[in-house]
């Protein structure tokens, strides 16, 4: 049998990665990278393979960032406790939250996971005596140094895929695709969809909460507009899972790669490479046209969903074939 | 007293509004099962039209009517025909597509918004704005009245456009069955662009009729998305009627609430609503009603 | 006490009944057959005893159990198996992946179910298309992954709703030969069948309605002549026999 050493490559450069890129910019994408990769892997399982398309994941993301914050800034307890308690109350969210979306089907679930994120963020919002509302909370940052958010990161992002690859080989993963793709022939198959259905959600709750928790820890400070983000947060999940792979178990974290370099690509204006042409080549509006690519990720995101949706549905994983023809005529074409 | 009559009163008024928003989003959901999330940045975009032409042509809104439905109607076909009909033929595992895409146009709309006009609040004051007529110490607001009556105007131009023309009929026979309608010779790719078009033109003649009493920025389409799915679903999807019924509901629940309870509560009001609505009355209001 | 029994089922759809007082018993080991013309309610009395629907009123009993208001996973843990009328393959999936996923209502562990699931796929005479994607099966084989995919689910009651349609005279031929040696197997069988030439050669008994309502119950023979069924029927008979 064929041993692949490419994962194996791949984990040890993921290990030493801190060790020799030194530039903190480069480290804090990584982690971001990682991050989203756990967040998409979470998404995943939900949305590509059970088939209930999540497009409120900021709820978990947020509830698990505001425990770990509330934990310190009302409790004086450290932060980091928000990881494990972060992912029990997500998995608490998922129980009232699956209760209200499981009995829709199709759209109408993913339209009350939307109601349900703009509604959290809201409370959040509001309900100031216990969020602080828009003025946020502030943590400080245990280490000064990136690596060891960094390696926390990877064992999260590594964990994530794991689990996922682990359980989608599981009576729960057959039984989970199988509600994806008729619901009522599972039901007949002796399948309890709506125990699977929320056993699904649980997992990727605790997974994207997890992440949540890490945010709070990392970044140092948390408002309801950020970690319960529609666009930031929510659609972001979407893009990376789509973007990679849906229903793939690599797929999100080719997605979270690919998302993150395009979200910065355009937030700091082509890696600072628009800034600089600018400045060799004289000219002045460069700075007004570096200052609206910088704003314009939004906008990317939005073209980025409707291409992807079109042109390349089952992303860079599940429509690999299409990829590599297009790379291949592209190739020949330059000969 | 007064302080009920008068909320009652902007209730229904804007509920009207509300009734033309929910119309376009239950007609494209009839016609097509399509839930277009990208419905309130239409009007958003109407909004926007309404003010250019307003601000650089000295235009008044209600005239502008006669140009912001028919750039909308447009734009709403061809969103339809390159970004959504396309879509059906699309091999995915992803289930919800068509949902995300329209997101995705939502975002694109809001965006583009922001880069020509920025985030700044815009406003559009003609006389009317801030006028009012009395009847027995309660104030009918000009501009509101105006556009409850424009609105049920439209409205009853597009039921007798449904019952009485070709295409009215062919629209419905594509709701009702597109299979069907295919068979008896209609194209329903094409009678999905028109419609779809439709409904872009109302929520642009809602956009427009509102703007004069409201305020502009890129960022107002989601809400008024959400809303429009309150009205849909409190209504009961595919019902014309029923959205009339669920944007005076809206209407009414969001002046109550804001006269008393608050100011803030306006957006969650509507989304609690509409969450609740999902849970217990799948059917909406129709159910309740059994037209 | 039947095996299985329905009493007096009945579905009110709004105001139209689909299904209307049908009463009937299945005897251990026999195949029962179920004939009516389009839309006399049929598949409505298999979406009831599933599960799918609640009844409005009457009771279905199974070993002795009342299972009416059951779950259909409840319903199909306590060994009633199903197929549908318009299949509904799991088309991502591969057939064997589709009847592991069936198998592992009765083997806990994954590779017992993978045993299970292939020991079904070939008593079914499905070795074939074993690692093909379901969406690529022609008909005839959809149906028989229909079938295989409930028979892994190990049912003792097993309903087959209109498995012969839409197949030619040889593919008809392996699937009466199927449904008896499932029936040999143990396996109870109801069956839904509008081809007259499989539901009057395999079944024991044979229940007809029409509008929902039990016009005759008896031996082949016997329904075969009777006035009503042939009137019920009138038509359907000649394109039978061909």
């Amino acid at each position: 049998m064929k041993r692949s050493y490419g994962p194996l490559l791949l984990l040890i450069c993921l290990a030493v990665f801190p060790l020799i890129v030194r530039d903190q910019y480069y480290q804090h994408l990584m982690i971001l990278v990682l991050m989203w990769a756990a967040i998409g892997a979470g998404w995943n399982l939900i949305s590509g393979y059970t088939g209930q398309v999540l497009f409120g994941a900021a709820c978990f993301f947020g509830v698990g960032a505001y425990t770990a914050a509330l934990l310190l800034h009302k409790l004086e307890i450290s932060a980091w406790w928000g990881l494990p308690l972060g992912a029990v109350v997500s998995v608490a969210l998922a129980f009232p939250f699956g209760w209200i979306c499981f009995r829709l089907r199709g759209p109408y679930f993913a339209l009350a996971t939307l109601a349900l994120n703009e509604i959290l963020r809201h409370i959040a919002t509001i309900w100031e005596s216990l969020t602080e509302g828009m003025v946020g909370i502030l943590v400080m940052q245990t280490f000064v140094s990136k690596a060891p958010y960094y390696y926390i990161a990877l064992v999260l992002a590594i964990a994530s895929v794991v689990i996922v690859d682990k359980v989608m080989k599981s009576r729960f993963g057959y039984y989970f695709v199988s509600i994806r793709e008729d619901q009522d022939a599972a039901e007949s198959m002796g399948i309890n969809t709506t125990f699977y259905k929320m056993v699904s959600l649980c997992l990727s709750a605790v997974l994207i909460g997890l992440a949540g928790a890490l945010y709070t820890n990392y970044m140092g400070f948390i408002d309801p507009h950020v970690v319960f983000s529609l666009h930031n947060i929510s659609i972001m999940a979407i893009l990376v899972g789509i973007v990679g792979g849906v229903g793939t178990v690599y797929g999100p974290a080719v997605g979270a790669f690919i998302m993150v370099v395009i979200d910065e690509l355009f937030r700091s204006g082509g890696f600072g490479l628009l800034a600089a042409l600018g400045k060799t080549m004289q000219w002045p509006f460069m700075e007004s046209v570096t200052k609206y690519v910088s704003q314009a990720h939004t906008l990317v995101f939005g073209i980025l969903v409707i291409v992807v949706i079109l042109y390349l549905p089952n992303g860079v994983v599940g429509d690999w074939e299409l990829v590599k023809k297009k790379i291949f005529f592209w190739k020949r074409q330059t000969v | 007293m007064d302080v009920f009559l008068q909320t009652l009163v902007a209730g229904i008024l804007k509920g009207g509004l509300y009734g033309l928003i929910g119309i376009g989003m239950t007609l494209i959901m009839g016609v097509m099962g399509i839930i277009n999330l990208s419905h309130g940045q239409m009007m958003m975009v109407a909004m926007y039209v309404t003010y250019v032409f307003f601000h650089y042509m000295g235009l008044d809104p209600y005239v502008t009517l006669l140009i912001s439905m028919p750039s909308l109607f447009l734009l709403g076909m061809l969103i339809q025909k390159y970004l959504l009909n396309p879509l059906i033929r699309v091999e995915s595992i992803l289930p919800e597509n068509q949902v995300l895409m329209t997101v995705g146009i939502g975002m694109v709309l809001t965006e583009v918004a922001r880069f020509i006009f920025t985030s700044n609040y815009l406003s559009v004051r003609t006389t009317y704005s801030t006028a009012a007529w009395y009847i027995g110490g309660i104030s009918f607001s000009q501009a509101l009245c105006i556009a409850f009556g424009l609105a049920c105007t439209l409205t009853l131009a597009l039921f007798l456009f449904l019952i009485k023309t070709d295409l009215g009929r062919s629209i419905r026979a594509v709701s009702q069955d597109a299979e069907a309608a295919e068979l008896l010779g209609v194209n329903s790719d094409r009678i999905k662009v028109i419609t779809m078009g439709i409904g872009a033109a109302l929520v642009a003649a809602a956009g427009t009729l509102l703007l004069p009493i409201y305020y502009l920025f890129p960022d107002i389409g989601g809400p008024f998305t959400r809303k429009a799915f309150v009205i849909t679903i409190l209504g009961g999807l595919g019902s014309t009627v029923g959205a009339i019924f669920g944007g005076v509901t809206l209407g009414l629940a969001e002046a109550f609430g804001a006269t008393y309870i608050g100011m803030d509560f306006e957006d969650m009001i509507g989304l609690i609503i509409f969450l609740l609505v999902l849970v217990f009355l799948p059917g909406g209001i129709k159910t309740l009603t059994k037209v | 006490m039947a095996y299985f029994e329905a009493k007096g089922i009945t579905k009110f759809f709004g105001g139209l009944a689909a299904v209307n007082g049908v009463s009937f018993k299945v005897e251990q080991g026999q195949i029962y057959g179920l004939i009516g013309p389009n839309g006399s309610g049929k598949t409505t009395i298999f979406n009831l005893i599933n599960g799918f629907y609640p009844l409005t009123k009457g009771e279905i009993h199974f070993e002795g159990k009342q299972i009416s208001g059951l779950k259909t996973h409840q319903i199909c843990r306590l060994g009633i198996g199903r197929t549908f009328q318009v299949v509904k393959p799991l088309k991502r999936m591969t057939v064997l992946d589709n009847v592991i996923a069936s198998a592992f209502l009765h083997a806990g562990r994954k590779h017992e179910a993978l045993k299970l699931a292939e020991e079904t796929i070939e008593f079914c005479g499905l070795t074939a298309y074993r690692d093909k994607p379901a969406k690529s099966l022609p008909i005839a084989s959809r149906k028989r992954l229909e079938i295989t995919r409930a028979v892994a689910t190990k049912p003792k009651l097993l309903l087959l709703d209109e498995t012969a349609a839409g197949l030619n005279p040889s593919e008809l031929e392996e699937a009466i030969a199927l449904i008896k040696k499932i029936s040999a197997s143990g396996i109870t069988i109801i069956i839904v069948e509008h081809i007259m030439r499989v539901i009057m050669t395999i079944s024991e008994r044979i229940l007809a309605i029409n509008h929902g309502m039990v016009i005759a119950e008896g031996y082949p023979s016997e329904i075969a002549s009777n006035e009503e069924v042939i009137t019920a029927y009138l038509g359907e008979d000649y394109s039978a026999q061909s």
